[in-house]
């Protein structure tokens, strides 16, 4: 029998494979379609404090292996979810993260303060890396005194665990790491979307309304991993490893890297079983590699 | 909503580069209503990344029909496809046609491959008066399978009605006066556009939007479309992709 669980700062889950938040709503579509009780847990959409109707159309497009989007966390906001759509992810036996975006650092510490008591959630991910609306987003996540900061005061509210996303747009993610780590953070999530673009040759015109969006899918499986590592190597902190995931190989290779925990994104779009099967993909791997506990596999790499 | 792996049973070359694809998939078959869709796996690699998604356009038993044309490389490599060939399929998506309620005569406008939902659409308004407009840019593209009562307006006159579909309309409905419409229409956003012009305070009209889009059933939130009252948008895939004429403002 392996021992799939691991543990992530305080946070402990039943398996390693986590949906990403922004690929998986607030859980209620997608649970039609896939047994979320098998999986570690989800991350649920980006919420704010105040609801927000997000970018206009057109919001995604197809590049080569990926995806451009800019929705522009387009939520519910916090009252809502908590009327609406925890009563239904109370119901799920799986671990609930909350993400969380702002536009201050005192509405990053209020939402968590609000939801803090909400029994469902296990934990925050505190998304300080969207790179698709004005206020806040990347500003915050390539400003090594800010996500110091964020982390420090939102810790002051919560006793769950508290995961910083980190953005991928910066020179050394390793320094943001750190900083979360001193500043008692729990674990980093790594990486979010990179900046990107796209444009329609014919009309000159870019293929989505923000003219930049976040690149995902299996183009920035290498950039992600790469970030996984050189966190890995530099900073004692748990990391979840996100980006381009789209089998259980891809799973095991982020966590050889330095990951202990995966999130899957882009591919539940497409194949919204994936996280079950990468689940069942990682048991046959670690019988035919005779892994006992899958958390060995974290930063097993060989250099 | 399921995710079936199908079968190709058949590939029929329609008009112009337009395509039928007959795939066997038993439970979104059974399921499936007029207007609603299915978001198709193209290619078993990564490469198209996305699944496309397509309206269904006729179902029997435990086939389902799609009606496309080649518009980039998903859609070539959908046209390739031979029977036999296996195609992951997520539907049905979406909320399809209302065809219930007090109406006796449907008038059916599609421009281009629009026309895609009218098969099963005409199937399911048995016992109501059916005319069917189907705009083209030319004879040689002109679609007429699963149709009835049709017709047709191209762009350069080469059949029917010389201008689009909406002309075409605009001159033929005096003919419909005495009659209760509901309009149903299908096709690019202009053609759409001008027929919402056209329905607004005048008729009952239901309309079937296109959108790029990733998941097809509400995850992404990458498919927006402006509410006509109060802020904010719906999802072309959740929420439609057929919507009434007056609840959306088309860009």
């Amino acid at each position: 029998m392996i021992d799939l669980s691991v543990q992530i700062g305080k946070l402990k889950l039943k398996n390693p494979v986590l949906l990403a938040s922004g690929t998986v709503g607030y859980g209620n579509e997608i649970a039609e379609l896939t047994d979320l009780s098998k999986l570690g847990g989800i991350v649920t959409k980006s919420l704010s404090l105040k609801p927000r109707i997000g970018n206009p159309p057109q919001r995604v497009c197809e590049t080569s292996s990926g995806m451009l989007n800019a929705i522009g966390l387009a939520n519910v906001g916090v009252e809502v979810f908590i009327k609406e759509k925890i009563p239904f992810l109370k119901k799920l036996n799986t671990t609930i993260i909350c993400n969380i975006a702002a536009s201050s650092v005192e509405e990053y510490v209020e939402c968590t303060r609000i939801l803090t008591r909400e029994e469902a959630i296990a934990a925050f991910e505190i998304n300080v890396s969207c790179p698709n609306v004005k206020d806040g987003g990347l500003e915050f996540g390539n400003n090594l005194q800010a996500v110091a900061q964020i982390t420090n005061k939102v810790k002051a509210v919560t006793d769950k665990p508290v995961i910083i996303k980190l953005s991928p747009n910066v020179s050394r993610i390793s320094e943001f790491a750190k900083a979360v780590k001193d500043n008692g953070g729990d674990a980093v999530s790594a990486i979010n979307t990179l900046v990107g673009t796209a444009f329609d040759i014919w009309t000159k015109k870019p293929k989505i309304k923000n003219v930049t969006g976040g690149l995902s899918g299996p183009a920035i499986k290498p950039v992600a991993l790469a970030k996984v590592l050189e966190i890995s190597r530099n900073v004692e902190i748990p990391i979840i490893g996100i980006g381009g995931i789209m089998d259980w190989k891809d799973a095991a290779e982020f966590m050889i890297a330095g990951a202990s925990a995966v999130q899957i994104g882009t591919v539940n779009f497409i194949n919204p079983k994936a996280g079950e099967e990468i689940i069942d993909g990682l048991i046959e791997y670690c019988k035919k590699m005779s892994i006992g506990r899958i958390a060995d596999l974290t930063a097993s790499y060989e250099i | 909503m399921y995710t079936e792996l199908s079968t190709v049973e058949s590939r029929e070359k329609l008009n112009g580069n337009a395509y039928l694809l007959k795939v066997k998939a038993p439970q979104i078959a059974k399921s499936i209503k007029p207007g609603q869709f299915c978001n198709i796996k193209v290619s078993e690699t990564n490469y198209p990344l996305l699944r496309r998604p397509f309206s269904v356009c006729y179902a029997e038993e435990d086939s389902v029909y799609f009606m496309f044309d080649i518009q980039g490389e998903g859609t070539k490599m959908l046209a390739e496809k031979k029977p036999g060939d296996r195609l992951n399929i997520l539907g049905p998506l979406g909320n399809g046609f209302d065809t219930e309620g007090d109406y006796d005569t449907a008038v059916l406008i599609g421009g281009g491959i629009g026309v895609a939902p009218f098969p099963l659409l005409t199937e399911k308004l048995e016992g109501k008066e059916i005319v069917t407009f189907v705009g083209a840019r030319s004879a040689d593209h002109v679609i007429k399978w699963g149709m009835k009562n049709i017709v047709t307006a191209t762009d350069d006159g080469s059949e029917g009605f010389n201008g689009n579909v909406i002309a075409c309309f605009q001159s033929e409905v005096h003919k419909l006066e005495k009659r209760k419409i509901r309009i149903f229409g299908c096709g690019p956003n202009p053609m759409l556009k001008a027929l919402q012009k056209e329905a607004i305070n005048k008729y009952d009209c239901q309309l079937s939007m296109e959108s790029a889009m990733a998941c097809g059933f509400g995850i992404c939130q990458g498919c927006p479309i402006k509410k006509s009252q109060g802020e904010g948008y719906y999802l072309v895939c959740k929420d439609g992709p057929v919507f009434e004429s007056d609840k959306i403002i088309i860009e």
